[in-house]
């Protein structure tokens, strides 16, 4: 069974989960969000099973360690996903969805190919290698794509204050995300602290979401120059 | 090598993001005027300012938890902090920072004071529902 503080976290962060998509329904904000909104819904059935198995075999276990990485991979991937999504929003204007699209793909294909790249010399497991190593570069692919579309959020003047907290907070939690990876990756030794570092970042996202849906209206507008921590 | 330097970009990345995230909470917040009776009990009248901001988050925390501004609060409590770093560390050595800092404190302080509103509010409907009851 696993201890009592990671059932707390594990709790508080399905629940948190599960709070953005009843915001979302609540606020009729589902639809408009839909990949965000399926990624938090996917996110809670992962959650509920790493649980079931952690609680029946343990941690470390290979049913647990092989259930974690893939599924990490997979929800990496959806919440890449769901980033493109945020960004037809803030082109929506300019009707570049088809592209966005296909630049998203390109680039998750080129990330994989990357990732092949890296661990095409381990012979041993190889498949799970590749996971972990996708997974590992899709949150650093990630942060830099939320820093470009922040980027453009402040060019283009983006108002829109829900979207604007949306990204915000994905920025923040790719970054502290890709941070925990590179600390663990330069100091091996410190991972049995930074790995529970992960389910606390887990928590803020799901936060940051429900406070957004729950709180701000979709016509709330804010100017985003002032936002900008170098003034514009 | 390319660890280190995700790290340094990943650090980087999540200050301006974090900051900006924190501005963006706080913006949201800025135009929502303060009832008379929160004017009272904070003394918050014209501008607030960073001093009375652990006053306003110990009468916050006076008022029954709200879960939908849990987040927003502490991430606004780790702003503060961190302006209070800059503030005490490398506003010394750059003038203009304090300034900005200075009101970047105040604003957190407003935010705290809107969110007391919100609680007080919130009690206060309970309270009615109760009665109903």
């Amino acid at each position: 069974m696993p201890g009592p503080l990671v059932s707390v976290l594990w709790f508080v962060g399905v629940f948190c989960e599960a709070g953005v998509v009843v915001c979302a329904l609540k606020k009729r904000a589902f639809r408009r969000y839909l990949l965000l909104n399926l990624y938090m819904a996917a996110t809670v059935v992962v959650e509920l099973v790493r649980y079931k198995i952690l609680s029946e075999y343990g941690n470390p276990s290979p049913q647990f360690s092989y259930f974690y990485f893939y599924s990490d991979a997979i929800l990496t991937i959806f919440l890449y996903l769901a980033l493109a999504t945020l960004y037809v929003h803030v082109f929506s204007e300019m009707n570049a969805e088809r592209y966005v699209k296909m630049g998203a793909l390109l680039l998750l294909a080129g990330t994989a190919l990357f990732s092949y790249g890296v661990v095409q010399q381990s012979a041993a497991k190889f498949v799970t290698h590749f996971v972990i190593e996708l997974s590992q570069n899709l949150y650093f692919v990630g942060l830099v794509l939320t820093y470009v579309l922040w980027g453009a959020i402040l060019k283009l003047r983006e108002t829109r204050t829900r979207l604007i907290q949306l990204v915000l907070s994905l920025g923040v939690y790719f970054s502290l995300l890709a941070a925990n990876y590179a600390v663990r990756n330069l100091y091996p030794s410190l991972s049995s602290v930074f790995i529970p570092l992960v389910q606390l970042c887990g928590i803020f996202l799901p936060m940051a979401w429900a406070y957004a849906f729950w709180r701000l209206p979709e016509e709330a507008r804010l100017v985003p120059a002032r936002l900008a921590v170098i003034p514009r | 090598m390319m660890a280190a330097i995700i790290l340094v970009c990943s650090v980087v990345f999540l200050l301006q993001f974090f900051v900006s995230y924190c501005r963006s909470l706080i913006a949201a917040s800025i135009k929502h005027p303060l009832s008379a009776e929160v004017q009272d009990v904070t003394g918050i009248t014209n501008s607030a300012t960073g001093e009375d901001f652990a006053r306003v988050v110990q009468l916050l925390q006076l008022c029954p938890d709200r879960p939908e501004d849990r987040s927003g609060i502490q991430a606004i409590g780790a702003y503060f902090g961190l302006l209070g770093f800059v503030r005490s560390s490398i506003a010394k050595l750059v003038p203009s920072l304090l300034k900005w800092t200075e009101t970047e404190r105040g604003q957190c302080t407003y935010f705290a004071a809107v969110a007391l509103e919100r609680r007080i509010a919130f009690s206060r409907d309970m309270f009615a529902q109760q009665l109903e009851n």
